[in-house]
């Protein structure tokens, strides 16, 4: 089947393509990019004005909790969310039970993932068996079943040789390292960010050095080992200093930002709704000067992606109190809303900018499909709304937990439509578009 | 209400009553609430020094004492408190490791609702525990010490001990030292004093010092020295050897030499000095015991005071809840 996308404006940074274009799906594929094409037996799919076509925005950090925590989510009730907040795809972290270190689990995922039929899963290998820090897990065996990246996501690599040689041997593949950095002796028992807010409230701190130390860490295990090294959902300054500081000196990292790093700052611990479970995660919400820092890295470049670190409870596990709550936060159904509330509207970044922190950029970490509209690729679109009104309710999310701390929050930009292999898969009653 | 609290209090309380349906820490208390509090906890004083020590002003409550930690000192001076208003009171000691695998706070809590109480008293180690149930419960939450937050009645009962050796808050130099990074009974006095406009100095090993404690609006020093210097009130805090082994101080010989309250040490304090200590006191590691036992120290006073207090908030929280339910 062909259909072609008319009317819209589309933004592929890629191929360097910002105007009213038309855009030819034949199958799952792109066929063509162009002005006025020829509809030559395609449906015809009328975009609004003033609606824009990417495309599908990539996801490179989410928890699907499947297989053995489904009652947060499952791989079905993932991929909706993420199809629903625009993302074509989603890169799964290894820390789910069993944990995914090795093929059966990888193949059991992407099992789910065909069987829920929406949005592309690319699940990430854990660094260690059982992430526990010990031994490699089988890389190759990991690759060869899918597994694009491998971290020890939820705590960082237990030792700096362990990740020494985690870089080395992916690096045989060129496979992507990603890094929750921290140093657990200065994490301690740590609920919070180290600051004001977190001393007014009692709460026991921890400080952006301890993020930064993990940064460092691996930014010198990159130049030591000349592999890749990406930082996941990065909250501290002090962090996007070393960042900068390795770019600079030409060592491969690269980051990542999550929206509520650059939405929110630790000031949300106490208020509107005091000791809020939800505005607890890790990586915490840190202060202004963090918060600033990270909008300052997504404007100059330094950061390459934003990613959600989407992270589903359930509300029985949030509804305890604060210091007792598991860390994080549902993202993706909110994070293209806040990025082009906070980021774009507010004029700070482009859309095409917007579009390389959320599509070009994490496909070409990854090494996966998409990112582009070149002809060949999947036919995977993000169709966004810019000037769409919308308001966020936690009830009615996708996903099968509602951790949001956005609950009520409204906000200037939405999806309106997400099309995975030439498949409308999410379509937004507010923003309707006709697929015929 | 024709009782004797109502007769003794009535000039002063009956105008006003506290906007909070809860007493969940000084952060939400006005200096005129504080001054309602403190004013009406002289009248229950004076409840306490009559031969019968009660009076029914919260006969047909229920107020249920909530402790998930141990304690003695507030427990028993809130349980005194309440029988000295008449109410009915129960007391639930629950040792917090054994809810980790069991029950949730909220579901505890919303059994215990069950049976109407009209109050709550919580004690709690998790900071903002209160915050918690004040947004499930009908029942007025009193905060009877939350983690590392507040400590809200302690911080009354030291401003009316103050007051009344001092007959005001406002322009007192009041020195605290100790562990300040743990103690909820140094963040609800931080509060409770600047907001009463006195002059406040922290002190206690830069380990010991919470972030950005200035932003409170006292000033934070590691010399002891500097801390006492012409204070109106020095209050100690506990030093606990636990947090040796988190690498905050060497020791407690090492902590007592560099920070321990002596008489030498209080030669820099005004001579009509206050020596508080909000208790349980560990004698030769924070306070020598002739400061604990001499003549400047009002450490059992506080404790008398204690009652007071805590009659004074149950009995105004009443009202309050009287004053919604009419309304």
């Amino acid at each position: 089947m062909k259909r072609l996308l008319k009317g819209g404006r589309v933004i592929d940074p890629v191929n360097g393509i910002d105007g009213m274009h038309d855009v030819l799906l034949d199958g799952d594929r792109i066929a063509a990019v162009g002005k006025d094409l020829p509809v030559d037996g395609a449906t015809v799919v009328a975009v609004p004005a003033g609606m824009i076509v990417c495309p599908g925005f990539i996801d490179m950090h989410v928890h699907l909790r499947e297989p053995g925590q489904e009652h947060k989510e499952t791989v079905a009730t993932g991929t909706a969310s993420a199809v629903a907040g625009g993302f074509t795809a989603v890169a799964c972290m290894p820390n789910t039970s069993p944990v995914n270190d090795n093929a059966n689990v990888t193949g059991y995922i992407l099992a789910k993932a065909a069987e829920a039929g929406l949005a592309r899963v690319y699940p990430i290998g854990a660094v260690s068996r059982g992430s526990k820090g010990d031994l490699l897990a089988d890389i190759a065996e990991l690759r060869q079943a899918g597994c694009v990246a491998i971290t020890d996501d939820g705590h960082p690599v237990a030792t700096a040789m362990l990740l020494r040689r985690a870089m080395e041997y992916a690096g045989m593949f060129g496979m992507l390292v990603i890094e929750h950095c921290e140093d657990p002796s200065l994490k301690a028992d740590g609920v919070a960010h180290e600051g004001f807010h977190a001393a007014r409230l009692g709460l026991r701190g921890m400080p952006g050095a301890c993020e930064a130390l993990g940064v460092e860490r691996g930014v010198l295990l990159s130049e030591l080992t000349g592999s890749a090294f990406h930082v996941a959902h990065m909250s501290a300054r002090t962090s996007l200093r070393a960042v900068r500081k390795g770019k600079d000196a030409g060592i491969r990292v690269t980051c990542e930002v999550a929206p509520h790093h650059f939405t929110l700052t630790d000031e949300s611990l106490g208020s509107p709704i005091p000791y809020d479970t939800n505005t607890k995660m890790n990586p915490p919400l840190r202060e202004a000067a963090d918060r600033d820092a990270m909008i300052a890295g997504i404007v100059d470049g330094s950061v390459d992606v934003i990613a959600t670190d989407h992270a589903p409870h359930h509300a029985d596990e949030k509804h305890v109190e604060f210091d007792r709550a598991p860390f994080g936060i549902v993202g993706l159904e909110t994070a293209v809303s806040l990025t082009l509330d906070r980021l774009v509207h507010s004029g700070l970044i482009t859309l095409p900018r917007m579009v390389q922190l959320l599509s070009a950029n994490p496909a070409r970490l990854l090494g996966v499909p998409g990112g582009s509209l070149s002809v060949g690729q999947p036919a995977d679109i993000t169709v966004i709304a810019p000037d769409l009104r919308v308001r966020v309710a936690a009830r009615e999310l996708r996903s099968k937990s509602k951790n949001t701390p956005f609950d009520g929050w409204e906000l200037r930009g939405g999806v309106a439509a997400t099309i995975v292999g030439g498949r409308p898969v999410f379509e937004n009653p507010d923003a309707a578009i006709a697929f015929g | 209400m024709s009782s004797s609290v109502s007769a003794a209090a009535s000039e002063r309380v009956a105008a006003t009553l506290l906007r909070s349906r809860h007493l969940l820490g000084i952060e939400d208390l006005s200096p005129e609430e504080i001054i309602l509090i403190l004013d009406t906890a002289e009248a229950m004083k004076e409840i306490g020094s009559r031969s019968i020590k009660k009076v029914p002003a919260l006969r047909g409550k229920t107020v249920v004492n909530l402790f998930f930690e141990p304690s003695t000192r507030t427990r028993t001076s809130f349980e005194i408190a309440e029988k000295r208003l008449s109410a009915d009171t129960l007391s639930i000691a629950i040792a917090s490791s054994s809810v980790v695998k069991g029950e949730t706070l909220a579901d505890t809590v919303l059994n215990l609702e069950a049976m109407h109480p009209d109050m709550i008293v919580l004690r709690h180690a998790s900071s903002g525990a209160c915050h918690l149930l004040s947004r499930i419960c009908r029942s007025a939450i009193i905060n009877a010490g939350d983690g590392m937050h507040e400590h809200p009645t302690q911080a009354l009962l030291d401003a009316f001990t103050i007051r009344e050796h001092k007959s005001r808050l406002a322009g007192l130099k009041v020195a605290i030292v100790g562990d300040l990074l743990h103690s909820r009974v140094l963040r609800s006095n931080v509060q409770l004093l600047t907001k009463m406009g006195a002059e406040v100095w922290v002190c206690g090993p830069p380990t010991l010092i919470p972030t950005e404690i200035t932003r409170f609006g006292v000033r934070a020093t590691s010399d002891v020295n500097q801390a006492v210097a012409d204070a109106d009130v020095v209050m100690l805090l506990r030093i606990q050897l636990e947090r040796m082994e988190g690498a905050f101080f060497p020791s407690l010989r090492e902590y007592f030499n560099v920070f321990g309250m002596t008489d030498a040490r209080l030669k820099h304090a005004k001579p009509d000095v206050l020596i508080m200590h909000p208790g349980p006191m560990n004698r030769g590691v924070e306070i020598a015991s002739e400061v604990a036992d001499g003549p400047f120290s009002v450490i059992l006073e506080q404790v008398s005071n204690g009652v007071a207090v805590r009659m004074a908030v149950l009995y105004l929280l009443a009202g309050g809840v009287e004053h919604e339910t009419a309304a």
